[in-house]
């Protein structure tokens, strides 16, 4: 692996094999044959099927976009943006089934958007006006975590539940359930990731251990969080690991299939780690020129996800210019609506901050309820 | 008609008779466990060495061998898996009692605990409910080594969303464990490792009292001086009672029970009658539970106190060792002592 003179990676030039591939960045499906049994895991899908990822990856990106405009307009007080990572999360979670579930860090936009979260509801965590913003049992999505790797050991604990109920190899598949967690490199350097694979491995629970490795946790390349490629982590754990192309929304579907239908049949947790990159900062509070270089940047760009299903779809014969401008629309359509649902996002009143401490009463929160409401009260009448 | 309901209250005497039974601390937890265990088919007991071994204590002795190893469940060796696993099967619909196995091997779950099992319900707009309990042997006087004598308990009050509790009598543990267990909240359970084998009548039959996660108990009544304790120094303040009341002072025992929420009327009620206070943990004073007690009884009883509130308990330096810890721990002694200083205020 060639590193810079600081230690930090060339993402550009690092060694990457093995890598599960099944379209190459020029858009061309790949054909070598040790990956054959990935390829028949997308045999299926049918080039409608291949729009709807194309359209679901071009809508996760306006949510991006719009989103980070909101916040420069200071309509959200900040924002995680996920440019970049819209195959890894689109094509894995298009390989969900509805009966599985979702514990995602902060930067699943795609996943979300594919499970059906509602876009306004999305960014009412980054708008300040709630800590979560979705019912999780709607989409069996949960919600978002903030403490980094925290909601892997969630996701542990919900398989071995899973398991408890009966619902791992049954054979039927629309009983047989699979839990899913997706973290980033950094969360990998947490203790709390890789008590999850003990509890995951020794359980043999349901789980799929999904890491999309961007290259960076804010500044720091993945080389700051692993000496050894991320995704033989689950190794020394019992775990098994593959490695795909994060920017390969096919082979994202295909490693993802395959993961989950070992852990719904009762053959225990996965770890993947999809090979992809942060094209945009940390969050709009951070400025990557600082520690990165753009000709990496560059390089990845080149190596857009969007683009390279474009590709396939054109090379294959099924790009319609009249499909595209109805996916430009509808991406126009979830801008216009983001724009005017988000600015009318109200505030909570005051003593809201008191809801839901408990799920039953509690003196404490209750006095100061009441205090806090009293003064407020006061206040309009002229106390100080 | 009348010979028949004699004989039925015959028989319901005879039973209440044979569900009260002599228990150790430990026991009645046990047989708290095993209510709840049989009467909620989602509650399950996770921790290191609960199953076979029956828990370092003893407390789950029998229980993986009567609810097997699904319900009762032999965890890794890693406190923040057990809660992180513990929230994961809440959310699924569990009802996981997680033992912790001493007071100073909980701090690796600390987070778990305070960022995620506390705000859970909070974070979810009550979508959520997060019913874990975390049973964590705590206190000293066992002549342990470090890390197993420690009373971390304002440590979790400090954190909205948790309940903490703490039982002192057998009756209290077998009650309180069942009310935790049942609690729609995730509830901190300390157990007073030094009264693990004390004794005391337990009625097994009974419900558990109304509140009983929220009401301090008045342990002992008395006219001069409110002792509030809770856990391990319930037990110190009524030996203390006792000697007082050989010298002609009438003191009340105020148990606390929960150190989240506080019951704050009953313990204001008792001074205000008393005029004095003394609060009595084990836990360090600086920054303690008692800090928390005096500035609230001086708040609610200012008029009613003939002396300032005054605190026992542990000092600000770490746990010490073993040869040490009868100094360190709050002595009848001591707690006698606060009084006199009281008394002649």
């Amino acid at each position: 692996m060639k590193t810079d003179a600081t230690g930090g990676p060339d993402a550009a030039t690092q060694d990457v094999t093995p890598l599960v591939q099944l379209v190459a960045p020029d858009g061309s499906r790949t054909a070598d044959p040790e990956h054959a049994a990935y390829r028949e895991r997308v045999a299926h899908l049918a080039p409608a099927d291949l729009r709807a990822m194309y359209r679901d990856m071009v809508l996760t990106r306006r949510f991006d976009d719009e989103s980070t405009a909101l916040q420069r307009q200071g309509e959200l007080a900040l924002f995680a943006q996920g440019r970049g990572q819209e195959a890894a999360q689109v094509g894995s979670a298009h390989a969900l089934a509805p009966q599985d579930h979702v514990f995602p860090s902060y930067r699943e936009h795609g996943v979300l958007h594919v499970r059906g979260v509602d876009p306004v509801d999305r960014l009412r965590l980054f708008r300040g006006e709630d800590h979560g913003g979705w019912d999780p049992a709607e989409h069996n999505v949960q919600l978002y975590t903030l403490v980094i790797g925290s909601h892997a050991l969630h996701a542990a604990g919900y398989a071995m539940g899973v398991q408890r109920d009966g619902l791992v190899g049954t054979g039927d598949a629309a009983r047989d359930t699979a839990v899913v967690t997706y973290f980033g490199d950094g969360a990998t350097a947490q203790g709390d990731v890789s008590e999850a694979l003990v509890f995951a491995a020794v359980n043999n629970a349901p789980l799929v251990l999904f890491c999309q490795n961007n290259q960076w946790a804010i500044s720091e390349p993945t080389s700051r969080q692993a000496r050894g490629p991320l995704y033989r982590r689950g190794e020394g754990f019992g775990v098994p690991g593959v490695r795909v192309d994060g920017n390969d929304v096919l082979a994202c579907y295909a490693v993802m299939a395959d993961a989950l239908e070992r852990a719904r049949s009762g053959g225990g947790p996965t770890f993947v780690e999809a090979y992809t990159y942060r094209m945009g900062a940390h969050t709009t509070s951070d400025d990557p020129t600082r520690y990165r270089e753009r000709a990496e940047e560059d390089y990845w760009r080149r190596r857009d996800p969007i683009d390279r299903l474009a590709a396939l779809l054109r090379s294959e014969g099924e790009w319609d210019e009249e499909w595209a401008a109805d996916v430009e629309a509808e991406a126009e359509a979830l801008g216009e609506r983001l724009r005017t649902e988000v600015r009318a996002l109200g505030a909570p009143p005051t003593t809201a901050m008191f809801d839901h401490v408990y799920a039953t009463p509690h003196a404490t929160v209750d006095e100061e309820r009441a205090w806090l409401a009293e003064y407020e009260s006061d206040l309009t009448e002229g106390a100080r | 008609m009348s010979t028949a309901t004699e004989q039925t209250t015959e028989q319901t005497t005879a039973q209440s008779e044979r569900t009260t039974r002599t228990l150790t601390f430990a026991k009645a937890i046990t047989e708290g466990l095993r209510a709840s265990l049989e009467s909620d088919d989602h509650v399950m007991v996770m921790g290191e060495d609960v199953g076979r071994l029956g828990g370092v204590f003893r407390v789950t002795d029998g229980l993986q061998k009567d609810f097997g190893e699904a319900r009762v469940v032999d965890t890794p060796l890693a406190e923040s898996g057990i809660v992180g696993s513990a929230i994961g099967l809440a959310l699924r619909g569990y009802r996981p009692v997680c033992e912790i196995q001493f007071d100073g091997f909980v701090f690796p779950a600390f987070d778990q605990i305070t960022t995620q099992l506390a705000k859970m319900h909070y974070r979810s707009r009550g979508r959520l409910q997060v019913p874990v309990v975390i049973r964590i042997p705590y206190g000293g006087g066992i002549g342990a080594v470090e890390h197993h004598s420690e009373s971390p308990e304002a440590l979790f009050a400090h954190t909205a969303g948790l309940r903490v509790v703490t039982p002192s009598t057998p009756q209290d543990a077998y009650d309180m464990i069942r009310a935790a267990v049942a609690s729609p909240d995730p509830v901190v359970f300390f157990e007073p490792k030094g009264r693990y084998w004390s004794k005391g009548e337990v009625d097994l039959a009974a419900a558990p009292a109304e509140g009983i996660l929220d009401r301090a108990r008045v342990a002992r009544a008395g006219t001069d001086v409110t002792l509030v304790a809770y856990g391990p120094t319930v037990a110190t303040a009524l030996k203390a009672a006792d000697e007082l009341a050989a010298e002609g002072t009438s003191a009340e025992v105020v148990d606390l029970r929960a150190v989240s929420p506080i019951d704050f009327p009953t313990v204001v009620d008792s001074v205000r009658r008393t005029g004095r206070c003394v609060v009595v943990h084990e836990a360090p004073v600086f920054h303690g539970v008692g800090g928390e007690v005096a500035a609230r009884v001086t708040e609610e009883a200012f008029y009613s106190l003939q002396a300032p509130v005054l605190r026992v308990g542990g000092f600000h330096a770490p746990y010490p060792v073993a040869k040490l810890e009868h100094d360190y721990l709050p002595s009848v002694e001591r707690v006698l002592d606060a009084v006199d200083r009281s008394l002649a205020y």
